[in-house]
């Protein structure tokens, strides 16, 4: 009974052979992290912010549209930006300062301010993940990572993750079964009384199987450090092609700055 | 203690062990399998037999006796080594292939021995290869059937060129098409091979000898024809042959 193919983690990756997926995986984390580091600096107050932020914008769409990801897996990647909302909701209640008077609902300017840029370097910066997660693999993904110097012990707990994402769904899965098989419906808080121990004893299960797969470590010669094999050199034009993103989204700041 | 000679593989002398919460699983095993021998460890639940396995490769140690790997003992200084010489194939092949894809999985021990990049690149395609799972290197573990993580999973093992290959319930949760699969592959391998099983027919298709193991003892050693034909051993050792199955009419 194997997982089914792709699984949880791989619904995320768009298989396709664009420029964008076919870049080495570290240099798209980089292109992405200056994208961000480049969205988040452009500042909030200025007279031409949302100008800046309408580039921003037209340049990750333009990125996505090269990479053919389309706006309904896009949307779908808005949704990790739920909590964020909620939060930039709140700010022009609770902010200080002048207040505006909007369908009756007395709100602060500054609060108000916040929030548009809040939700705008949110949004800007998830889109970019999106385009990153649809493109790259998963495994690619961990092994970027690691290209980048992450800590060994970090990306070996997320090499993990995306090995055993699906084999400890595949449990949650037969034991949801094994319960509904026997006229069990969670519709109500009373089966919280089931599902705690479900949870529970997916766990114990879990953290038996991680110390059976660190037996079959030790015993093909594990010693703390994965090894790896060899790395592909990148050519300097693969950089140029990644780092268009991030250069481009300066060059809008840098617009934005001396003529604004 | 007078030295094995070289062509023993493996060597189990007096080998008794007691978890840490006082249960006492091994209760002095003897055992000894010749190079290129293949031998079948048989015995119900709870009699000691994954205890024993892994007291081959040093991941359970501190007990009385002493087990010793082509003459290395298995102690501290020679952990490495000793575990190289053993491959050990877990039942479940979930908990043995854990890298992200087959090929990495397969050069995972090769790596961990610190060889060079081409001969890993070489081990790694001939072991697949020895599984006949040529190819496969690029999918990621969880694409493949039960039975080709089975296979894989050997294969895992094969890379490290082991002196002896331990088996845990090999055919377990394999349906019959991938158990014939795997004995395939099995009986073409060139190893020495110590396979832990309930699976009588299989024992007798594989291993010509075996071992039963029942509290903590070694309680027969024989041609596997002979131990399974004996009805008393077989009832008094919760061991069971299928129904309709008769050791004597197999070819």
């Amino acid at each position: 009974m194997g997982a089914g193919h792709g699984g949880v983690l791989g619904a995320a990756y768009v298989p396709g052979s664009s420029v964008v997926h076919r870049l080495a995986p570290h240099l798209k984390l980089v292109a992405v992290l200056g994208f961000a580091v480049v969205v988040v600096a452009t500042p909030v107050h200025a007279g031409w912010a949302w100008a800046a932020y309408a580039g921003h914008l037209a340049l990750v769409l333009g990125a996505a549209a090269v990479a053919g990801v389309g706006p309904r897996r896009l949307a779908r990647g808005l949704v990790v930006e739920v909590p964020f909302v909620v939060f930039a909701l709140l700010l022009p209640v609770v902010a200080e300062g002048p207040r505006v008077q909007v369908a009756g609902l007395s709100l602060s300017e500054s609060g108000l301010t916040a929030a548009g840029g809040l939700l705008a370097k949110a949004t800007l910066s998830v889109l970019a993940a999106t385009v990153l997660a649809a493109t790259t693999d998963p495994r690619a993904l961990v092994r970027g990572l690691e290209r980048l110097r992450l800590p060994t012990v970090l990306v070996q707990i997320l090499m993990f993750m995306v090995r055993y994402t699906d084999v400890v769904g595949g449990e949650l899965r037969r034991m949801r079964v094994a319960r509904e098989s026997r006229g069990f419906r969670g519709r109500h808080l009373g089966a919280l009384r089931v599902l705690g121990p479900a949870a529970g004893s997916l766990f114990i299960r879990s953290y038996e199987r991680g110390e059976r797969v660190h037996l079959a470590m030790l015993s093909r010669g594990y010693t703390g450090r994965m090894p790896t094999g060899p790395v592909a050199a990148v050519r300097a034009g693969a950089w140029m092609t990644a780092l268009a993103l991030p250069v481009a989204a300066a060059a809008v700041l840098a617009c934005g700055l001396l003529l604004g | 203690m007078s030295e094995p000679p070289p062509d023993t593989s493996l060597l189990v002398e007096d080998l008794a062990f007691a978890y840490p919460d006082g249960h006492q699983a091994l209760f002095g095993v003897d055992l000894r399998v010749e190079r290129g021998e293949r031998v079948a460890l048989l015995g119900p639940n709870g009699a000691g037999k994954t205890t024993l396995v892994l007291h081959l490769n040093g991941i359970l140690r501190g007990g009385r006796g002493a087990v010793r790997v082509a003459g290395l003992p298995v102690d501290r200084q020679h952990l490495q080594e000793v575990r190289r010489r053993v491959g050990i194939v877990f039942q479940d092949p979930d908990d043995q292939l854990f890298m992200p894809t087959v090929g990495e999985d397969v050069a995972f021990g090769p790596r961990n021995l610190g060889l060079p990049e081409a001969e890993v690149t070489a081990r790694v395609a001939a072991a697949l290869d020895q599984v006949g799972m040529a190819g496969s290197a690029d999918r990621p573990p969880h694409h493949l059937s039960f039975g080709q993580r089975r296979r894989v999973a050997v294969a895992t093992v094969l890379s490290m060129h082991p002196e002896i290959l331990v088996l845990d319930e090999p055919s377990s949760n394999l349906d019959p098409a991938g158990r014939r699969e795997l004995a395939e592959v099995l009986e073409a391998l060139p190893v020495t091979m110590l396979m832990v099983t309930h699976d009588l027919p299989y024992a007798l298709q594989l291993c010509p000898r075996s071992v039963v193991l029942d509290d903590g003892v070694v309680v027969a050693d024989g041609p596997t024809r002979e131990l399974l034909a004996d009805t008393h051993l077989l009832a008094a050792h919760r061991l069971e042959l299928p129904f309709g199955f008769d050791p004597a009419n197999v070819p």
